[in-house]
Parts: structure tokens; C-alpha cells; sequence
């Protein structure tokens, strides 16, 4: 299996009475609350975890898109990543992702993608999520009812860039290019892997697996309120006929290891909960403008209780933001490093899942607690779990960077680690 | 007695609905935010004294199709082409709220097909000093588009009630598809950028609006009223919020009736 190391770049600075006096860490954030220098020294720390991640030993390290946004610095996920590509030598670079319709014209993402994929000599994973209303609706102001047309388009625009031998044009509902053809193009060939990030709608699921992507769920309520949505893209795969390689899926998990159970309950317990209790304070006005949710999605919510159990798990406004109450449900997988290796291969192969992405730096966790974390995963969690099902099934969905790889001047790091 | 039939518009299914009778042009209502989902006590009013069309707009209630509309002039032929459709022109049109941007735009690019025309807090500008709700960003739940629409939420759920028979999910699919067309259509300002074309409304108009409105402020309608090339009159319904043909149906169909009957105005 693989493991992924995710950062979501929260701000680490909300006050304790944020969740009283303020009324959404999304959209409408308090501007006020932002201390510029603050920032300059997460995006140090941050960058650093990252680095570390990877000389640490993950497969693969994420960044996000998130705009307007407390628990999000990185409205530009591609900027993070190019700097990866510099100070890392061999994971996967994977950026989780890029929201296709927010881009004018959305060959942008084409030619950034194809930059970050030849700067890490192939290393690229290449999310395309449709992004959430907040992201999309409120902060960059794209019509509900027309979203979902415009990232279908912009996808066929960007696999289009990719993949055409020469210039061709493109006459869309929503974009007209005369002369498409994007300098530079991907290493990876026919394209880089595809990944999809989403919630539990079933036309996602089947998309993925009409294209042959990964589905990747991302859910901050981890793998209990999770194990019905991916029950869900495993009954929906088999009617299709598709194999049940876990590799076909991500999924994200937050992480707390100690040296000891007792040591992990008391060093990951502040941070916790200032990520449920002040990060993922939405107003819930944002969570559902009219035309977000295709008629089907609607109709599936109702009806299903797979999707009834996603809604819930995304739903923030009856979430846990006690400790005991966030390890009691799952959010947060915490204990020694052989409880949580025991916990993650059960995790992984009940849900069936070959990309697990990490997030092992939450809430307003201090640097060194983060690479404390990401240490004692990678040293004594992950050899135990790294094997699982490389037995049985092939990644088809991992980057495939070139052999012999560039390497920055002063840091002489190896090519081909 | 009131009749239904199905016009095909632009290929696509319209319904409208057809009661009453007189000598004068047949009234048009085009639905506000959220469409009707069924006949309405407002509706009767006008129709005692004349003849009541209500054909519905695309992705209301009656009109499935809309996600075929991408661009302002796409909505603007499909609304041409619904009024040409029927079989008496021309008409005195009244939109309220969505329907009174989609009356206003027809009145301008298709004038001829229009008589008289009463606008109901109709949407089509915006003003950053003094802005609208946004009608997009609400705490879901029963209660929010109700209260915000409506002076008394309990019209709005009346309009709305589940008939006898009907599946409550394909009853919330309608609802939450109308919100969606009048999100295509507006998002997110509602503004249509109409006001450049209000200068080729001649027709007599009357401008209306319930007081307790909370989506639109009362500078909206005077914005129409300062551009508006032909003859103003303006009238205020107590009691009524956005929707007044639900909180307020006889006050509303009075002071429309009275100013469609008015033979002074030219």
C-alpha cells in the first residue's frame, strides 16, 4: 500500500473564543484575525514538515486547494508543490488538487501541471476535484447550477492538452481556444495519474471508474463515518464490473502516534481539538446553494443510506470536538506505533484502500510535535503496513517518474531513491 | 374553469395554465423565485375579470428543462418564444421577482408582444450601497427560503404543501430545481444588467413591491422606475414580502386590476 503525507496548512492562531464570536473560518473569515508574519513562519514550518515527510519516508506527499479559508493556506497548491520539487528527491508528488472550472482558461492547469510534472521528472499525481461550494460558489463565484458542466469541460480541455499530438481548438459551451497546444507537456506519458477527490455521489464513482481514475475521499471524520461511503464506491464498482484493486481508492485519515498510548492522548489532544472545534466552524450557509447538488445526488440522499451516512460525515455542524468523542468515532487514529499499525491495515482492508493519505500535522500542532508524529509513523508504523496487498494487486495509478532525474545544485540529493 | 396545457417551447415542454375570460388583452404571469407549484388564490383574483395565462419558466415547476440555458440571451429567446407561442397577442405582462427580470427583458427586446406591464419586485439590478440578500448563501433547512420570501412563511408552505399521492422526493427535487434555474439565471447578484435596456420599455408600467420585502430593497423598483421609458405608477402592498401574490393575493390583483382597467394611461 502506499502512504501519503498530507499537509493542510492550517492557521494556527484562532482564538479560543472563535467558534463564539465569529461566525465561519470559511468565506467570510475575519480578515482581522490574519497576522501576515504568522504566516510567513507556517509556510517555513510547513514546507519543512513536508521535506521531512519525504525524507522521512512516505510514498507520497499532498497539498490542497483552499480559498478564503482558515484551515487552508495554500489557495495555490501548485506554488507549494513546485518548491517540493526542488527539496524532495523521490516521493510522489501529489497535488490534491487543482478545481478545474476555477481556472480561465483551464489549460493553466494543463501547462501548471505539466511544469510540476517535468520539474519532479515525473513525480505528479494530478487531482482535479470540482471543489467545494465554498471554494467555488462563494469565494470565486461560479454559478451552482453551471459548476459541474464547466469542470467536465475543463477536464476534457486539460486530457485533451496532454495528449494531442498537435495544436487543435477547442469550441466548448463555456470555453473557445483557437490554438490549444501547451508548452511543456507531461513527462508521464499518456498523462499523469488522475485522482479524484470526492464526496459520496455516485456519479463521481462512476466517472472514476469510466475513466479509470482514482477515488479518492477525502472526509475529515474519519474511517468509521467513512466505511459507508466506501462501502458505497465498492458495491457501485462491482456492478460495473470493475476489479476490486484497492488502488482504485484514497482515502484520508488523521493520525496521532506516541511512544506510548498514554503519551499520544495527552500530546495530540490540543491540537484535535482546535481542529474540530475552530477549523471546521463553517457557517452553514455556504454548505448548499441551490444547483451544488446534480437532482440524482439529491434524490440518493434521501434515499440511500450510504449517502446519508457521507452527508453526516460532512457535515460539521453535528460534529465531535471533544477528544473522547473524536477518538471514540475515529476522526483521529491515536496510540502507540503498533496499535495504530494494527488499526490502519484494519482500516485499510475493511475499507479497501491502497492510497492512504496522513494527516499528521492537525489543528495548531507545533512543528516539532508534527515531525514527532511523522517519525514514529514512518519508522515504526509503516513497516508494518507497507506490504499489504502489493501481493495481490499493481498500483496502475502511481506516477512513473524517468530513471535518471536532474538534481539541484547544492543539495545533492539522489536521483532515483 | 382552469385549463392545462402543454406548449412545446424551443423543443422542450411548457406548461400553462389558461382561466378566465374578457375583452381586454389576456393577462401573462410569469412566477417569482421558486415558481408555483400549483394554482394560486392570486391567480383567481386577476382572472375574474379577464382572461389568465401562466405559462411556466424554465426549470419552475411545470418546465423541466432549463439546464440548456447558458447565456442571458438563451433565457431571453426561450421567454420570446413562450409568449409567441400563445394564441393571443399582444399580452399585458406581469413577472414578479425571477419573473419580473425575464417580463422586464421581454418587454425590452420584444416590445410589439406587449401591452401593458406590471413588474413585482423584479430582479435584474444590483446596488453594492444597498444590497440584496443573497438568496444562494442560506442555513438550509424548511424554514430559511420561506421566511426570507415570504411576510408570513405559512403562504409560501401552503403554496407548497405535498398533494395527495405525490412522492415528497420528487416534490423536493421540483423545489430545489427552481431554486437552481433562478441560480443560473441571477447568480449572483441578480443583476441582469437590464437597466442598459430600459430604455426601450415604452409601455405603461406599474411597479409593485410588498413592503416587508427582505430580498430586494426599495431602491431596485426605483431604479426601474428612473429608466423605464414609458409611464410609471408605483404601488406598495402592507403586509407582503417578496412574493406578495402569496402573502397578499387580493390587495396585489386589485392594484393590478385597477391599473390594467385604467384608460387614462396611454
Amino acid at each position: 500500500m502506499k502512504n501519503l503525507w498530507f499537509h493542510l496548512m492550517p492557521y494556527k492562531d484562532l482564538p479560543d473564543d472563535f467558534r463564539d464570536e465569529h461566525p465561519s473560518v470559511w468565506v467570510d473569515i475575519d480578515a482581522g484575525l490574519l497576522d501576515a508574519k504568522r504566516v510567513h513562519e507556517h509556510y517555513n514550518d510547513y514546507l519543512d514538515e513536508l521535506e521531512f515527510a519525504a525524507e522521512a519516508g512516505f510514498d507520497g506527499i499532498c497539498c490542497n486547494e483552499h480559498h478564503q479559508n482558515g484551515y487552508g493556506l495554500m489557495p495555490s497548491p501548485n506554488l507549494i508543490a513546485a518548491t517540493l520539487t526542488r527539496r524532495t528527491a523521490s516521493p510522489a508528488i501529489c497535488v490534491m488538487g487543482n478545481s478545474l472550472a476555477l481556472y480561465n482558461p483551464p489549460t493553466r492547469v494543463a501547462e501548471e501541471f505539466a511544469m510540476l510534472d517535468c520539474m519532479s521528472g515525473g513525480r505528479l499525481i494530478a487531482g482535479f476535484p470540482v471543489g467545494t461550494p465554498m471554494d467555488t460558489i462563494f469565494a470565486y463565484g461560479q454559478n451552482p447550477s453551471k459548476l459541474r458542466d464547466r469542470y467536465y469541460e475543463a477536464h476534457d480541455i486539460v486530457m485533451r492538452a496532454w495528449q494531442e499530438p498537435e495544436t487543435f481548438s477547442f469550441n466548448g459551451r463555456f470555453n473557445q481556444l483557437r490554438y490549444v497546444n501547451v508548452w511543456p507537456r507531461p513527462v508521464q506519458e499518456p498523462h499523469p495519474p488522475v485522482w479524484i477527490p470526492g464526496g459520496g455521489s455516485v456519479e463521481t464513482w462512476r466517472w472514476c471508474a469510466e475513466k479509470d481514475y482514482v477515488y479518492s475521499y477525502l472526509s475529515y471524520f474519519g474511517y468509521k463515518a467513512g466505511a459507508a461511503t466506501m462501502q458505497g464506491f465498492w458495491d457501485e464498482m462491482d456492478r460495473l464490473g470493475k476489479d476490486r484493486n484497492p488502488y482504485r481508492a484514497g482515502f484520508l485519515q488523521f493520525v496521532a502516534v506516541g511512544e506510548t498510548e498514554q503519551e499520544a492522548l495527552e500530546l495530540y489532544r490540543e491540537p484535535a481539538e482546535y481542529f474540530y472545534g475552530r477549523c471546521l466552524h463553517v457557517n452553514p450557509k455556504w454548505a448548499s446553494p441551490a444547483g451544488y447538488q446534480s437532482e440524482a445526488t439529491i434524490r440518493a440522499k434521501v434515499q440511500s443510506q450510504v449517502a446519508q451516512a457521507a452527508q453526516a460525515s460532512r457535515g460539521p455542524a453535528g460534529a465531535a470536538r471533544e477528544w473522547q468523542d473524536i477518538l471514540d468515532l475515529g476522526y483521529v487514529i491515536a496510540g502507540d506505533p503498533d496499535q495504530v499499525a494494527e488499526r490502519i491495515r484494519e482500516v485499510c482492508v475493511n475499507l479497501n484502500v491502497g492510497h492512504l493519505m496522513l494527516l499528521c500535522q492537525f489543528g495548531n500542532m507545533g512543528t516539532d510535535l508534527a515531525k514527532y508524529n511523522t517519525r514514529l509513523y514512518a519508522e515504526k508504523v509503516l513497516p508494518q503496513i507497507r506490504d499489504l496487498f502489493d501481493d495481490q494487486w499493481q498500483d496502475r495509478w502511481w506516477p512513473q517518474p524517468l530513471a535518471e532525474r536532474a538534481a539541484p545544485r547544492d543539495l545533492a540529493l539522489a536521483a532515483g531513491g | 374553469m382552469l385549463r392545462e396545457v402543454e406548449l412545446t417551447v424551443g423543443g422542450r415542454p411548457v406548461r400553462l395554465w389558461d382561466k378566465g375570460e374578457g375583452v381586454a388583452p389576456p393577462a401573462v404571469f410569469f412566477a417569482g423565485i421558486g415558481g408555483l407549484p400549483r394554482w394560486i388564490p392570486f391567480l383567481d383574483r386577476l382572472a375574474e375579470q379577464r382572461r389568465v395565462l401562466v405559462p411556466a419558466l424554465p426549470g419552475f415547476p411545470g418546465a423541466p428543462d432549463f439546464r440548456h440555458l447558458d447565456s442571458l440571451l438563451d433565457w431571453i429567446v426561450q421567454i420570446v418564444e413562450t409568449l409567441e407561442a400563445l394564441d393571443e397577442r399582444p399580452v399585458d405582462l406581469i413577472g414578479s421577482s425571477v419573473g419580473g427580470a425575464l417580463a422586464a427583458e421581454a418587454a425590452a427586446i420584444a416590445g410589439p408582444l406587449v401591452n401593458r406591464l406590471v413588474l413585482i419586485a423584479p430582479f435584474g439590478v444590483y446596488d453594492a450601497d444597498d444590497p440584496a440578500a443573497d438568496i444562494w448563501a442560506q442555513v438550509p433547512g424548511p424554514d430559511s427560503i420561506p421566511n426570507l420570501v415570504c411576510a408570513d412563511p405559512e403562504t409560501w408552505k401552503q403554496a407548497w404543501t405535498l398533494p395527495e399521492g405525490a412522492a415528497a422526493i420528487d416534490w423536493q427535487v421540483m423545489q430545489s430545481r427552481a431554486m437552481e434555474a433562478s441560480a443560473r439565471l441571477l447568480f449572483p447578484f441578480g443583476d441582469t444588467g437590464v437597466v442598459s435596456r430600459l430604455h426601450r420599455i415604452d409601455h405603461p408600467t406599474l411597479l409593485v413591491r410588498g413592503e416587508a420585502d427582505r430580498v430586494l430593497p426599495a431602491s431596485y423598483n426605483a431604479r426601474f422606475a428612473d429608466a423605464l421609458a414609458g409611464e410609471v405608477r408605483t404601488a406598495s402592498i402592507p403586509d407582503a414580502g417578496h412574493l406578495p401574490e402569496l402573502d397578499a393575493p387580493d390587495e396585489l390583483a386589485r392594484q393590478i386590476n385597477a391599473f390594467l382597467a385604467d384608460q387614462e394611461l396611454k
